[in-house]
């Protein structure tokens, strides 16, 4: 399965929705998609990660290069996942406490720091 | 002999395949389902690990995984061909990383060792070797 990515706007928020797998060969994909988007301005992120089926070290890598981006501007990037499997890599490499991650899109877009 | 081998180009595409070969080998071999995701990610990661390390030293050999059915237990091996530098020697020849491979070579680790309980990681002048243990419980039942 390949890798799937649409944005939407909401107010100041960038949402983009992944899916499928973020990988070693699919990763540079999606960080070309939020360079693209801090390089137009977008610089509050919701990652919706509900329709990831597999993630695995690129992908984290380029989910930080996105947050380091995105502060480099004072914006945000936060993350959507309910799903245990993707949240467990963000547990055993610490990046829970460096993501803001919430259960709704909805939820993420109200949020402020 | 391992049960099942493979041999790969160092391409990112190939990894998927790997993931899924391991993940079928793995359920076959009785790996309990609930590990399968780890096994599938861990072996990702190890693959994609020699990947990195194949195509920044350019080595044009492949990537070797080894997934071997044992008693009471599941191994994979995924070998590498790429020059390690050892601890506090030069290795002559070896690309200069960028520091991003270098973080994501780590991070890749990092995943590997918080995900795997029995875990072996060995590196030479000609190359490294993964090596990752899972328990595996035999079929409940038994077909008479």
């Amino acid at each position: 399965m390949d890798l799937s990515l649409s944005t939407e706007t909401v107010g100041d928020r960038t949402v983009v929705r992944v899916g499928g797998e973020i990988d070693v060969y699919t990763a540079p994909k999606l960080r070309e998609q939020l360079v693209e988007l801090v390089n137009d301005g977008s610089f509050h992120l919701v990652v919706d990660m509900e329709g990831v089926d597999f993630l695995d070290s690129t992908g984290l890598g380029v989910l930080v290069g996105g947050l380091k981006r995105v502060r480099a501007h004072e914006g945000s990037l936060r993350l959507v996942c309910n799903q245990e499997r993707i949240l467990k890599i963000f547990r055993i490499t610490g990046l829970t406490k460096v993501f803001p991650i919430h259960t709704t899109v909805e939820e993420a877009v109200a949020a402020t720091d | 002999m391992a049960t099942v081998e493979l041999r790969f180009s160092a391409l990112p595409e190939h990894v998927r395949t790997a993931r899924l070969v391991a993940a079928a080998v793995a359920r076959r071999a009785g790996v309990d389902e609930a590990v399968l995701d780890e096994v599938r990610l861990a072996v990702g990661e190890a693959c994609s690990r020699a990947v990195g390390l194949h195509q920044s030293s350019g080595v044009t050999a492949p990537v070797k995984v080894a997934l071997t059915e044992e008693e009471k237990q599941f191994s994979i091996e995924v070998g590498d061909e790429a020059p390690h530098a050892v601890a506090g020697g030069d290795t002559p020849g070896t690309a200069q990383d960028g520091e991003s491979e270098v973080e994501e070579d780590e991070m890749g680790l990092a995943v590997i060792s918080g995900l795997v309980d029995d875990v072996e990681v060995t590196t030479g002048p000609n190359g490294g070797l993964i090596r990752m243990t899972w328990p595996t419980t035999p079929p409940a039942t038994t077909l008479v």
